[in-house]
């Protein structure tokens, strides 16, 4: 048997994971890795080996320490203690430069690409074919065109087109593209499907088992239990730092996995009570909505919320739910139409107004782009939005203790895990910063939530706990809107189910009456 | 952390400025024991550092308040020339007014000149998007021409007039009459030293400023806008009013700058008195990594710079404009850490495998 199974090109090698029995040489292993931040062990004696063909799947919770290892084992981060072998052999003095020498790639969370750059000069970035010193892009455009057409369409690309122009399904796919180009053989994808569509998770899946067909070795990070069953070939829970159990996709169930993640029995579902709603609280009147760049986002839209409900809003990303969202929000200008708040017309009340005055709680889509401040600590972040009212300030003076005391309670009452109220929360998990905005957009005296993708990035147990609370908002008689390209969480708590399809609402119906078949045939733009 | 990005910009700056002077065929040690006694050596060349410090702590904190909104304030030069012109037009008039009232007015005019010289290129980017760095510095040109011209002593060849804070009784000299004695900034030690209250007024003005930024809604949301004007939107904040408050803030500390040189030290104002600030405040504000102790440190120790130039020319004969130099080394390695921690590394390293090959050969 070879012991060095590493293709001299990726593609060139037909190894099915079948084979990988006769196989018994990992072609990463990770021994004894623990990794200690200020507070906190992120990483406890960590084993883990990959083998070439297989996809790993590590679950965990938010904050159990995935994301730590993985730039443990990509040269980011130095451990504390313990070792990453590749193919056999140590690696020492680590960085990113030498985990990528060594044949592994990752695609973080957040991209790593250059937005004013085509997709081309991306992937060859860092890489560059030269002649003479001088770049040679028609070599290099042979090359990835050559290495993505080896997928049989799976990574088609357009070359020449702009990252800033992509979607962010296509912007992952890049990145797959760069690892690949790179000879990757360790793949490391953080939450790949955090930020995708379905349809952009199938695609993904697809590519994944294309690569693991070559040979790739995948690791694959994620909370989502259907994922893991439906594309790993093992599964490694972490909890709290330290890999608490192994299972195959064969023999596990989604509870088994969520009780080892949690290390208790979360409820998948929701208890609901009836409620009546009440007055009328929100009400949108043939809407229409452009974006940036002219084209009709939101296309006459009307609907209403009542207090004590929740109106769901599906639909597959990119139908509108955003650009309609930015309007109820003061985010963005609305062409035509009404929205009435509470019976006062807000059609052009600014995000100001809306959120300060109105008290419109909005629970942003992409908590990055707008909902946080990473640089500032956790109590600030709690009060982003609130800093210009009592009792946080006093005549423009800001009231350091009554500041923390909410932080205290916000950070107990939603489980945000940091170690301290004064933590940069850049440094938190990905869902514990989701559970911060969350958090702090639950605030008393609402009387609208607009809750969009309120769960996204975050792991079951913290899924329980802001479902929970989105509904104790609407039992408390607010009027709850919650956008989501999950269908499950819809199903899971609206009451009504609205369903938007390329700017159209093309459904309006009591969620009684929808169920998750026919959800998905609206959410596909085939109305039953 | 900051501390330690501070004494490496420093100290990476030293080392780079002894290899120059060394190429240059000087005596580094010489030139920088010249220094320090040019600045430090006496009472009186003591004195004189301190005083010097003041403009640059001011200006320091103009350039850390824009940077906190996300704005690079590189008009420091002109609104220190419009707050001097401000608080000599005060200062040199009003000959009724009681001193407790004739001072705080001229500083208060010095403080108002250099806030609309900052508030213009806050309002243009706030209201059409051009960018501050432009704007500031073409502002920086009109203040000089402007300043030049309000004292300038007219001439009779080109037949142009004097200008209106002009001193006639100095003739030809363009230079505007003394400030009034009821104007003057007093004395905290009187001469032969001189050190006027400006100087604790300006680290008071380093304590308003973290106060302002820490402690107050407006330094919250001047911070979030500077750090994610999106989130500050969503956060219903005024991203464009901010801009323009942080711009008059950051001009009005700098004017005070210049109200406070023209009040305390020169006791009038002549067009050359506005070299002493450029863009020294840039370098103080990275130096300083805007924290106040950093910022009045960092100032400090361009007070030295200044102050020793001249003695350290005398002593080792090494080139007093060899100053500017440092002051750019110490912009370059505050600007980039990395660079200076690359540099320390590397000559520690050198001389450990020369130490080692010494103790070989020993
Ligand atoms: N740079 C850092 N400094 C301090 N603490 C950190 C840092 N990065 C991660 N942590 C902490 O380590 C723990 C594990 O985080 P992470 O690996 O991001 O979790 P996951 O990816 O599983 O959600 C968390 O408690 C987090 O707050
Ligand atoms: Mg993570």
């Amino acid at each position: 048997m070879n012991a060095a199974p590493v293709a001299k090109r990726i593609g060139l090698r037909h190894q099915s994971a079948g084979s990988r029995r006769n196989m018994p040489h990992p072609v990463l292993e990770v021994r004894g890795i623990t990794k200690h931040f200020p507070g906190v062990v992120a990483n406890r004696n960590i084993d883990l080996d990959l083998f070439p063909g297989e996809i790993l799947a590590v679950l965990g919770e938010n904050g159990a320490g995935k994301s730590t290892l993985m730039n443990i084992i990509y040269g980011l981060h130095p451990p504390t203690s313990g070792s990453v072998r590749v193919g056999g052999r140590q690696l020492e003095c680590r960085s990113p430069r030498d985990a990528i020498a060594a044949g592994i790639a990752m695609v973080h969370q957040h991209f790593h690409l250059v937005p004013t750059m085509t997709v081309l000069e991306n992937i060859v970035l860092g890489a560059e074919t030269t002649r003479r010193g001088v770049l040679d892009p028609a070599t290099a455009e042979r090359d990835v065109a050559e290495l993505c057409q080896r997928f049989g369409g799976q990574l088609d690309i357009n070359l020449q087109a702009m990252i800033d122009d992509l979607p962010v399904g296509m912007r992952q796919r890049v990145e797959i593209v760069k690892a690949l180009y790179r000879r990757a053989r360790i793949l490391v994808l953080d939450e790949p499907t955090a930020v995708l569509t379905p349809q952009e998770t199938g695609s993904l899946f697809q590519i994944m088992r294309g690569l693991r067909h070559q040979g790739t070795g995948i690791i694959f990070i994620t909370h989502k239990l259907k994922e893991v069953l439906d594309v790993a070939d093992r599964i490694a829970v972490l909890r709290r730092g330290a890999v608490v159990g192994h299972a195959r996709p064969g023999a596990t169930t989604e509870q088994a996995m969520a009780t080892m993640m949690v290390g208790r029995v979360p409820s998948l579902t929701i208890p609901k009570t009836t409620v009546v709603p009440g007055p009328l609280m929100l009400e949108v009147d043939t809407l229409t909505v452009h974006r940036d760049d002219g084209t009709t986002a939101v296309d006459r839209i009307s609907f209403k919320v009542h207090q004590g409900e929740i109106l769901g809003l599906a639909g597959v990303q990119g139908n509108g739910q955003t650009e309609l969202i930015g309007a109820l929000t003061g985010l963005r200008p609305v062409s035509s139409g009404t929205v009435r708040l509470n019976g006062r017309d807000t059609t052009h009340a600014s995000a100001r107004r809306l959120g300060r005055e109105g008290d419109t709680g909005h629970i942003p889509e992409d908590r990055h782009t707008h909902g946080m401040v990473e640089s500032f600590s956790v109590a600030q972040n709690l009060v982003l939005n609130l800093c210009n009212r009592p009792p946080f300030t006093r005549w423009g003076l800001l009231r350091l203790e009554a500041i923390r005391a909410h932080a205290g309670r916000k950070v107990a009452d939603f489980d945000i895990r940091t170690t301290s109220l004064k933590q940069p929360l850049g440094s938190l998990s990905g869902g514990n910063q989701q559970k911060l905005v969350v958090a702090r957009e639950m605030r008393d005296g609402l009387q609208l939530l607009i809750a969009n993708q309120p769960t996204r990035g975050v792991d079951v147990g913290s899924v329980e706990s802001i479902h929970h609370h989105i509904v104790q908002q609407r039992n408390a008689g607010r009027a709850v809107l919650l956008a989501s390209y999950d269908p499950d969480e819809i199903l899971a708590l609206a009451d009504r189910i609205a369903v938007m399809f390329e700017g159209r609402l093309i459904s309006l119906s009591p969620a009684a009456q929808v169920d998750r078949n026919r959800l998905g045939l609206l959410m596909a733009g085939i109305p039953a | 952390m900051a501390a330690l990005h501070m004494a490496t910009a420093v100290l990476g700056a030293a080392l780079m400025s002894a290899a120059l002077m060394a190429v240059l065929g000087h005596n580094p040690w010489e030139a920088f024991t010249g220094l320090a006694k040019g600045s430090l050596g006496t009472e009186r060349e003591l004195a004189v550092t301190v005083r010097k410090t003041a403009p640059f702590v001011l200006t320091g904190l103009s350039v850390t308040l824009a940077l906190k909104a996300g704005l690079f304030n590189f008009g420091t030069a002109g609104q220190f020339l419009m707050g001097s012109v401000g608080a000599v037009w005060m200062g040199i008039q009003f000959e009724a007014l009681p001193g407790w009232l004739h001072l705080p007015l001229a500083l208060a005019v010095g403080i108002g000149s250099g806030s609309v010289w900052g508030a213009i290129p806050g309002w243009l980017k706030a209201s059409t998007g051009s960018h501050e760095v432009i704007t500031t510095i073409m502002l920086n040109y009109v203040a000089a021409l402007f300043a030049g011209w309000t004292v300038f002593a007219g001439s009779s060849l080109s037949m142009t007039r004097p200008g209106p804070l002009w001193d006639a009784t100095a003739g030809p000299v363009s230079a505007s009459p003394d400030v009034l004695a009821s104007a003057r900034i007093p004395w905290i030690l009187g001469p032969p030293l001189g050190i006027h209250w400006g100087v604790a007024l300006a680290l008071l003005t380093a304590l308003l400023v973290w106060w302002l930024m820490e402690r107050t809604q407006f330094g919250f949301e001047l911070k979030t806008v500077g750090a994610k004007p999106l989130a500050a939107r969503y956060a219903g904040m005024r991203c464009g009013w901010t801009t323009v408050l942080a711009m008059t803030w950051a001009g009005g500390l700098a004017g005070l700058a210049g109200a406070i040189e023209t009040l305390g030290v020169h006791y009038k104002f002549a067009p050359e008195f506005g070299g002493g600030v450029g863009f020294e405040g840039i370098a103080v504000a990275l130096l300083g990594q805007g924290h106040p102790l950093g910022i009045v440190l960092a100032a400090l120790l361009f007070a030295v710079l200044d102050a020793g130039a001249l003695r350290m020319q005398f002593d080792s004969g090494v080139p007093s404009d060899i100053i500017q130099v440092i002051q750019t080394f110490i912009l370059i390695f505050a600007a980039a850490p990395a660079l200076a921690t690359w540099l320390l590394n590397r000559v520690s390293r050198t001389q450990r495998a020369s130490a080692a090959a010494a103790g070989r050969r020993a």
